[in-house]
C-alpha cells in the first residue's frame, strides 16, 4: 500500500495555478523528497493532501485513506511540520506540546521530552518570544512527539543551524528504520540528495520528474574543469560556464567523444570530469524542463 | 472539550476587561440614580421636550424617577450596546483569526473535524456571553441593594434575559460571517452590532419603518415595552431565533468545505 497516492490531483485558486494534474506515489517506509523552488506548487499538494485546502479535481489517497472522505483517519497517523510554523501566542513551548498531544488524545509527554532534549529546545520559553529557528523545532516536536506513520515536512530546516540539522536528519533517519514514511518537501537540494531515496520534481504545478534520487541526478551531463586554453562554447549542450585564472568549468551534456576530441587537439593542462551534484542538475537542466522524465 | 477550554483560555483577557468596563459603567450608573431620582421632575420635563430623541430611547414611555425606569433606560443601553459590541467583536473573529494568526495550519492539521473546531468554538462564545451577564446581573443587583433601593426582581430578570438573547442573536450571526472571512472580522462585528441598534432607533422614531424591529435584536429588548406588558414578544424573539439559526447554520456550511488560506 502506498503511503501516498495522486491521480491527476489539480488544485486551482479561482484561476490562478496551483497544481495541475499532479501523480504521485510513495511506498510505505519510503524517505521520499519533494523537489522544487519557491511557487512550484509543494505547500499545495502537501496542503491538500491534509484537507486543508480541497482540490480542483483528481483524486488522493494518504495511508489507503481517501483525502477528502477520510480525512481525519488520515490526521491521526500523520504528524506535520508546515513551512511557516504559527502558534497561540501567550503560550509556552511545553503548553504548545501539551495542546497539541491532546488534540491527538495521545500522552506524548515522554517522547516529546526526548526530542526536546535532542533538538536542545526550552519548553518553558513563551512562543513569541522564539526565534525562527525555535518556532521550527517546536513544530518538529509537534509533528515528530506522536510518533506517526506518515511525517510529511514542509521546508522543515529554515533557520535551524547546521548541528541541528544533523540532529534532526538523525532523528528522521532512525524513525524511517523504524518504518515510518518522510516526505520531505524542500527546496534545498542537497538535503534531498543526502537523505532520501527517491524524489519528485515539482516545477509550475507539474511533476516535471520522478525516480530514485540517483537517477534523477543522472542525466548524462558531466561537470568539466579544465586547466589551460579551452573554449567550451564550441560545444552543444554546455551549461554554467565558468571561468578563473586559467581554467574553464563548464556542466556538458553532449557525447563524451566528442569532449574528449575537442579536449585532445587544444591546449589543455589539466582535465578533471565528474558527476555533476542534484542541485547543478536541478538549476541547469530541470529549470526549462529539459530533464523530464 | 480541549477546544472550548483552549478558545476561553484565549479570550480571558478580552473577557475581564470587557466584563469589568460593563459592571463598572453599570454600577456607576446605579450609584447615580439616588441624585438623579431627587431631580426627577426636572428630568422628567427635560425628556418631555427631546422630542423623537425621547422616542428613540424610549423615553417616552418609561419614569426616570423609579429605578425600574432608571434601569431600564440607563444600564439597558450599557448592557445593550455595550454587551452586544463584546459579543459581535468575539464571535466575529472566532473561526477566522485561526486564518489571520496563521494558527489554522497548526489545528486543523490535527485529527480534528471541522464540525467540532466549529462546534466548541461557538460554546467558547455562549459561555463567555453567558458568563459576562451574569456577572452584569449579579453587579447591577449587589449595586441596587447598596443604594437602598428595592430590587425589581421581575423587570430585572425580563431586561436581563432580553439582553442576553440579544448578544447572542448577533454573537450567531457574526459567528457565521466569521466563516466566511480569514481576516480579523472585529470591524465587521462592531458595524452589525452598531447598525441593529441604530436600525432599532429608526424604528423607535420613524412609524413607517416600524417593521424594523422585528429584524433588529434590540426590538425584543425594548425595555419600555417590556415592563410594560411583563413579558418578552415571542414573535420577535422567534425571528431572532431564525437570524441566529442561519448565521451557526452558515458557520458550519461554510467552515466545513473553506479552504484554508
Amino acid at each position: 500500500m502506498e503511503a501516498i497516492k495522486t491521480e491527476k490531483l489539480t488544485k486551482y485558486y479561482g484561476k490562478a495555478r496551483g497544481i495541475t494534474g499532479v501523480d504521485l506515489a510513495v511506498e510505505q517506509g519510503e524517505f521520499f523528497g519533494f523537489i522544487g523552488p519557491n511557487g512550484a506548487g509543494k505547500s499545495t499538494t502537501i496542503r491538500t493532501l491534509l484537507g486543508l485546502i480541497s482540490p480542483t479535481s483528481g483524486a488522493a489517497s494518504v495511508l489507503g485513506k481517501d483525502i477528502i472522505k477520510e480525512n481525519r483517519a488520515i490526521l491521526e497517523n500523520v504528524g506535520y511540520m508546515p513551512s511557516e510554523a504559527a502558534f497561540y501566542p501567550g503560550m509556552r513551548v511545553k503548553d504548545i506540546l501539551r495542546l497539541s498531544a491532546d488534540l491527538r488524545g495521545k500522552d506524548c509527554g515522554g517522547e516529546a521530552a526526548a526530542l526536546c532534549e535532542r533538538l536542545k529546545l526550552d519548553t518553558d520559553r513563551k512562543v513569541q518570544e522564539l526565534s525562527y529557528g525555535n518556532r521550527k523545532k517546536t513544530a518538529i516536536v509537534c509533528a515528530l512527539q506522536s510518533d506517526p506513520a506518515l511525517l510529511i515536512l514542509d521546508e522543515p530546516t529554515g533557520g535551524l543551524d547546521p548541528l541541528i540539522q544533523r540532529e534532526f536528519f538523525d532523528i528522521l533517519k532512525e524513525r524511517n528504520s523504524r518504518g515510518t514514511t518522510v516526505f520531505l518537501s524542500s527546496h534545498v537540494l542537497h538535503e534531498v540528495q543526502r537523505n532520501c531515496t527517491r524524489a519528485a520534481v515539482i516545477r509550475e504545478g507539474r511533476i516535471i520528474a520522478c525516480g530514485s534520487v540517483e537517477s534523477l541526478a543522472n542525466t548524462g551531463a558531466k561537470r568539466v574543469s579544465v586547466r589551460g586554453g579551452f573554449e567550451p562554447e564550441a560545444l552543444p549542450d554546455v551549461k554554467d560556464v565558468s571561468r578563473g585564472d586559467n581554467t574553464v568549468s563548464f556542466l556538458y551534456g553532449g557525447d563524451i567523444k566528442e569532449l574528449l576530441q575537442k579536449l585532445a587537439v587544444s591546449g589543455v593542462e589539466d582535465v578533471n570530469i565528474t558527476e555533476p551534484d542534484l542541485e547543478e542538475i536541478f538549476m541547469h537542466y530541470y529549470e526549462n524542463g529539459e530533464g523530464a522524465k | 472539550m480541549i477546544l472550548f477550554r483552549h478558545e476561553l483560555r484565549r479570550c480571558r483577557t478580552a473577557w475581564i476587561v470587557w466584563t469589568a468596563a460593563i459592571s463598572c459603567f453599570l454600577a456607576i450608573s446605579i450609584f447615580l440614580f439616588p441624585e438623579i431620582a431627587s431631580q426627577t421632575d426636572q428630568i422628567n420635563e427635560m425628556f418631555s421636550q427631546m422630542g423623537s430623541f425621547t422616542a428613540a430611547f424610549g423615553m417616552d414611555k418609561l419614569n426616570f424617577g423609579t429605578m425600574t425606569g432608571y434601569y431600564t433606560v440607563e444600564c439597558g443601553n450599557v448592557l445593550g450596546l455595550g454587551g452586544a459590541l463584546f459579543s459581535a467583536m468575539l464571535a466575529a473573529a472566532m473561526l477566522s483569526k485561526e486564518e489571520k494568526e496563521r494558527t489554522a495550519e497548526f489545528l486543523l492539521a490535527h485529527p480534528v473535524s471541522r464540525a467540532r473546531v466549529v462546534s466548541e468554538k461557538l460554546l467558547a462564545v455562549y459561555a463567555q456571553v453567558v458568563a459576562l451577564n451574569a456577572a452584569a446581573c449579579v453587579v447591577s443587583v449587589g449595586s441596587i441593594a447598596a443604594v437602598g433601593e428595592s430590587v425589581p426582581w421581575k423587570e430585572l430578570g425580563l431586561l436581563s434575559l432580553a439582553y442576553l438573547l440579544l448578544q447572542a442573536e448577533i454573537a450567531s450571526v457574526c459567528f457565521g460571517v466569521s466563516a466566511f472571512i480569514s481576516k480579523g472580522g472585529a470591524g465587521l462585528g462592531i458595524g452589525i452590532a452598531v447598525l441593529a441598534y441604530f436600525l432599532n432607533m429608526i424604528g423607535n422614531i420613524a412609524d413607517p419603518v416600524k417593521f424594523i424591529k422585528y429584524v433588529t435584536p434590540y426590538g425584543y429588548c425594548d425595555g419600555s415595552e417590556i415592563v410594560s406588558s411583563g413579558g418578552l414578544d415571542a414573535v420577535k424573539i422567534l425571528i431572532g431565533a431564525a437570524f441566529a439559526a442561519a448565521g451557526v447554520a452558515a458557520a458550519f456550511i461554510k467552515y466545513r468545505k473553506k479552504d484554508i488560506s
